[in-house]
This record gives structure tokens, sequence and C-alpha cells, in this order.
């Protein structure tokens, strides 16, 4: 049995320590290239978002080089993601490839379902050593994510961004490829010593939050990699979403560490009174919670035709205007050329940085005054 | 007397009967916006972000008409679930919080949460909020909302007979309807019922079939269990109320004999037409099928061009077939 599954940014480097601790054979699917694109955007429904069309350029990928099971997440609604599976399935097939697919149909129910699902998964493996699969993929998952918010703080400060970006992959692969927690943590000292060294510029840096739908924030190829877009145009993102704690939130029930979803939920009235599906609410929560923390401006991404995020939209320009933060929303499709949007991203930040000079200049105009 | 807006769109051909109802027992007036027009469309485009699906952007144009008129309370409800384990839409869990982030002369807004996924018992107390908004007495409201269900019933029934939902409300009105019964093709139709029986949205589909003597079968024609009973041979339960119905109907009519084809109206940009539209497309194998992709900037000539063809082809595969039982019989 050789398993695969679809990627979602660097979460594969959790899954596949997750599905080799279950004494599983791992296809990787290959990195999104313009290739996934093509047979994915070939092979799905025409209106279905792009999510949907690069999973299926992902399992065509691994289906080609040999992978024989899928494994992949449902849901049950409002949002289409809970019937991917189904329509994935039923496409592969006519398509003549021969697989399993196992949908682990629990994203919002119970944990102890899961870690059952997982157990039954793995080939002969014991409950205690499905556990200890987990925890390993999850101290994986917490290493890469704490790269990704070093490059998130130094890429738009930094002087040598090519170096910053450098020191970034490697650690990535070397995560992937570590065999205990012993190397991970010296993996993460080293990498984090030497991004902390190079040299980093005095200037104001602007602070952008990115909010909207998990699999476009999650998935550099599915947002022209917006976030070294911004890095390297000097604006150091946060983002609405980070996947050690939507999984502690949805799955764990903030077991591990605190929670902020609560407080979220709260920042979202009176905007979002309700829960909209997918992260719409979150989204206006997350708008409402940058604008309080004095952030520059807000970027709102999702793919083309995502209803809540459409929900959010709707509302967010009111958001603007009432805390008085300028955003943008951005959809992805096939068809987003990262050109046009370098352009508008650059258009964007030139705007905030206008406005932040703007209120500088106030701040020192009353100084002035006060000192008269 | 006070006077309560309903905007005609959405849920509006679902569940009209029972709202205008209800708050007439309350001793309400209830005001509706025009039949969908160029000017509610023009200006439901205007104020609704562009990347939303038509429908909803016909909605806003109806709320913008009633929010000029002198209306006390506009009634938009936050349909999250009308069942157990299934959705609308996540536009229709939202809309009440849309409609207000993008308009300022609105009326007061009665947005009731239905939220029957998990268990019917928050409604109650919802319907006995909104009737707060009107009288004190509990078992007053408590009728109201019993004659309600009554009527709702009542108009249930005759759109049972064949008659579209915008149809089907007229006659419940006490408009007297006669519809054109010389056919010689069944077509089954399926699509979001504010999009089909909203003749600006879906340009009188139904009624350019009709003209061209083909009679349009609707899913509110079959009988509940029927739909459900088809809908449950999918692996996966589709979760999407309408959706369901589309589904479990198409692959019932994908069954019968009398049936000479089925169409599908999508809108673009909806998010479960997409999905419900694939599945339909896969799963009907014995009927031709057509898809249509409706939004704003659909022309009428195109659409009368690709009914026209359709039926032309229903009709040639049909004398063709009975050519053929006859030679063999
Ligand atoms: S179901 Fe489709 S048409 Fe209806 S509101 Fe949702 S996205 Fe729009």
């Amino acid at each position: 049995m050789k398993v695969t599954f679809p990627h979602m940014g660097n979460s594969y480097i959790a899954i596949k320590a997750l599905l080799k601790g279950l004494k599983l054979e791992v296809v990787v699917p290959p990195p999104i290239s313009n290739k996934t694109y093509e047979l994915g955007v070939k092979n799905s429904p025409e209106f279905a978002c792009l999510p949907l069309k690069l999973n299926m350029g992902n399992f065509i990928e691994a289906l080609d080089q040999g992978a024989d099971t899928i494994v992949m997440a449902g849901g049950w609604g409002p949002c289409r993601f809970g019937y991917y599976a189904q329509v994935e399935r039923d496409i592969l097939r006519d398509l003549g490839y021969d697989f399993d697919i196992y949908i682990l149909e629990s994203p919002d129910s119970k944990l102890t379902e899961l870690i059952l699902q997982l157990k039954d998964l793995g080939q002969n493996v014991s409950l205690a050593e499905a556990l200890k699969a987990l925890r390993f993929a999850w101290i994986k998952l917490k290493a890469v994510e704490q790269m990704e918010k070093k490059l998130e703080y130094y890429l738009p400060r930094s002087l040598d961004k090519d170096k910053t970006e450098k020191i970034y992959e490697k650690s990535l692969k070397d995560i992937d490829d570590a065999n205990n927690k012993r190397e991970i943590n010296q993996i993460l000292k080293s990498s984090i010593k030497q991004i902390e060294s190079i040299e980093c510029t005095n200037d104001k840096i602007l602070k952008v939050g990115l909010i909207g739908e998990i699999y476009t924030i999650l998935e550099p190829a599915s947002n022209v990699n917006i976030v070294k877009t911004l890095g390297r145009l000097g604006v150091e993102i946060t983002r609405s979403t980070y996947l050690t704690d939507w999984i502690n939130d949805h799955i764990l029930g903030g077991y591990i560490k605190k929670s902020n979803h609560k407080n979220i939920i709260k920042c979202a009235k009176p905007y979002v009174n309700y829960w909209v599906g997918g992260h719409g609410r979150e989204t206006i929560g997350y708008a409402v919670h940058f604008a309080k923390q004095k952030y520059d401006g807000l970027i709102q991404i999702g793919p083309l035709t995502c209803m809540p995020e459409i929900v959010a939209q709707s509302i967010l320009g009111k958001v603007g205007e009432e805390k008085e933060i300028p955003h943008m929303t951005i959809y992805f499709d096939e068809q987003s050329g990262s050109a046009g949007i370098n352009t508008r991203l650059e258009a964007f930040v030139d705007m905030i940085q206008r406005n932040d000079s703007f209120v500088l200049k106030e701040d020192a105009k009353s100084e002035i005054l006060s000192w008269s | 007397m006070i006077k309560v807006g309903i905007p005609r769109g959405l849920f509006y051909f679902y569940y009209y009967p029972l709202w205008k109802t209800f708050f007439e027992n309350l001793g309400a007036e209830v005001v509706t916006s025009s039949e969908t027009n160029n000017k509610i469309v023009s200006q439901g485009i205007d104020i609704a972000v562009d990347e939303t699906c038509f429908p909803v952007k016909v909605y806003y144009g109806h709320v913008n008409q009633l929010c000029n008129e002198n209306i006390d309370y506009i009634f938009i409800p936050r349909i999250v679930s009308v069942e157990l384990r299934s959705y609308i839409c996540p536009k229709f869990m939202g809309i009440p919080d849309m409609i207000r982030a993008s308009f300022n002369n609105l009326p007061y807004v009665i947005d009731i949460t239905i939220d029957l996924s998990r268990n019917n018992k928050e409604l109650k107390k919802e319907i006995i909020k909104v009737g707060q908004l009107f009288t004190s007495n509990k078992k007053a409201i408590n009728n109201a909302y019993q004659n309600a269900i009554i009527e709702q019933k009542r108009f249930n029934q005759i759109s049972k007979e064949g008659y579209t939902l915008d149809e089907a409300i007229k006659l419940w009105e006490g408009l007297k309807i006669k519809l054109n019964t010389k056919n010689d093709l069944k077509i089954g139709v399926f699509g979001h019922g504010y999009s089909i029986y909203d003749q600006a949205i879906s340009m009188n589909i139904i009624n350019k079939l009709r003209e061209m003597e083909c009679q349009a079968y609707i899913p509110e024609m079959l009988d509940k269990k029927i739909i459900e009973k088809e809908a449950s041979t999918l692996p996966k339960r589709v979760f999407w109320t309408i959706g369901r119905k589309m589904v479990g109907g198409a692959l019932h009519m994908d069954k019968r004999t009398d049936i000479d084809g089925i169409i599908y109206v999508s809108c673009f940009g909806c998010g479960p037409d997409s999905i419900v539209g694939e599945v339909i497309e896969r799963k009907v194998k014995n009927k031709p099928f057509m898809l249509i992709t409706v939004d704003e900037h659909t022309g009428e000539a195109g659409l009368v061009t690709r009914l026209e063809a359709f039926c032309d082809m229903l009709r040639r595969r049909k004398s063709n077939n009975e050519s053929n039982i006859s030679a063999h019989g």
C-alpha cells in the first residue's frame, strides 16, 4: 500500500511523518507546479473552486508515481469542501485510476474517532504506536510553523532577503528529514540563530493582517506566494490561520494550548452574528482584531466563488470604514497570473505607506503644537 | 398599521405564504417588492460585491426597493438549516449581516435565525421573539404560527400540481392561472427555486419551454420520499437541502420512461451548483442532459437557441425510438 494525500502548504512534512509512523509507505505529491495546475484544471468541474482543482492535480501526479491509496479529509458542509472527496474519487475512477480512498470524516467531530480512524489506516499498528506517530507529527508541525513565523518576521526586515529565504527553506528540508525530537530541536536552534544573525533594517515595518480561507492562506502555490512577495516589499504578515491553532481549536477542543478563538468570534460581532460556514466569521473577527492592534492594513484572500469569504467580503467594507483600516480582497483561480496580482499588492502597499506617513505627520504636528 | 416588507428573492419563493400569514395574523400589513425587473437587477449589481452570485445580487436589488418604501420592518431571516444535518448555503447564513453592512437606510431588520441542523429547540424561541414585536400575547403568536403552517401546507399542495413556486404563490393568493397543457415533450427542470422560478434570473425558462410545447417537470411535483430514496443511493449524503432535492429528483427522472430529457439551470458563481451540477451530470445516464449556466450577462437569444436545439434533438430521438419500437413490434 502506497499512500498519498493532498498538499496544503508545509503540512506535508507533518502528514508524511504521521503516515510513516503508521508504518505506511508514503508518496508525497510533487510540489504544486504549472503541470499540477494544468492537470487539475483539465480534470475538474469548471466552476469548482481552486483547492479542489489543485487536489486533483496532486492526486493525479501522485497516482502516476505509483501511489495506490488516497487519504483525504471530509466534512459536513455547508462549505463545498465536505463533498470534494466524493467528486474527486468519481472523476479519478472515470479516468481509469485504480486506488483506494480513505476519507477522514471528522474535522469537526471527536479526536478519539480520528485516532481510531488513523489506527485503522495503519499497517498493524497498536494504539500506542498510533499515538506516538501523532505526537511526532505534531512536533514537526510546530517546528515548521515556528520557522514560518520567523520568516514572516525577518523577511521584511532582513537586508539579505535571499539568504533569509534560503535558511528557511533549508530548515524545512531538515525538519522533514529529522528522525526524532532531539534532531528537530537542534535544527530549530541553529536555523533561528542563523536567521537572527542577518543584518536588519531600522526602517519602520508595515504590518498587514492576512485573513481569509484556510487553504489559500496556507498554500503558497495557490496565492502567488503572498507572504514572501509582501515580505520582499518590506511588509510583515500575520496570518489569521496557523495550522496548529486550527487543529487546537477545531479538533482538540482547545485542549493543548490557550485558544484565541472565542475572542475572535466576539470580535466579529456585531458584523457577523452567526456561523456562516468555512472561515467567514473568523475572517471578520480577525479583521477587527488586527484593526484593534493598529495593523496598517488587511488583505483578504480566498478561492474565487468561495461562499463564506464572499459573505465576509460583503461585510469587510463596513469594518474597514468603521475601524479605519485599509483593506483589499483578492480571489485566486487558475487564471490569476502573478504579474497582475503583484501589481495590485504593490499598489496596496504604496497606499498604506502613504496613509502611514500621513498619520505620522499628524502626530508630529500635534507634538510641535504641544511644545509651542 | 405596522408594515413589514418582504423582499421578493431567495427564501421568498419557498416560504412566502408561511411568513405572510404569520405577520398578517399578528395584525401587520405585508409589503413585497415588485417582480424582478431591470432596475432591481441593476441596483442589486451596483450594491452587492462583484463576486457574489446572481440571485444574491438580485436580492440586494429587492431590499433596495423596499428601503425606499414606507415600511416599519424588513424581514430578512437567517436561514441556516431547515432540516437535520443540512444547510442551504453559507450566503443564506450570512445574508442579514451582509445586508446590514451594505445599506445605511434600512428599516429595522427582523432577522430570525432558523437553524434546525441539530434540533429545533431554538425555533420556538425565535418565533416568539419575532411575534413579540407585534404583541405580548404568546398565545396569539402561537396561533399565528399554527395558521401560518396550515397556509404553507396549502401552498405546498398547490405547487405539487406542476405550477412553478412563483405561480403557486399567486394561486395561493387567489389569482387564477391556466397552464397550456398541449405538449409532446416532458423535460425535468432543476435549479435553485429562486433562480428558475424568478423570471428575470432564469429568463423565464419554464415558460419558454412551455411555449415550445414542452411540459416542464419540476422537483416540487415529486414526493419527498421518492427524492430522499434516490438521493440516498449516493455514497455520501448531499448536505445542501436544495442540492439533495435536485440530485434525488434528477436520479428519479433519469429512470422514468415518460421523461424525455433533463435540464439543470446553474447560477454562475454558485458554490453548491458547481458540485451538484457535476454530480447530476455524472449520474444521469439514460436521458439527454443539458447544463445551462446563467448570470447577469446571459443573452436571451442564446438561451432560446439552446432550448430549441435541445427540444429538436429530443423530438428526433423520440420519433426514432418510436419507429424502432414499431419496426419490432
Ligand atoms: S446556493 Fe448558490 S445561488 Fe444560492 S445563494 Fe448560495 S451561492 Fe448563491
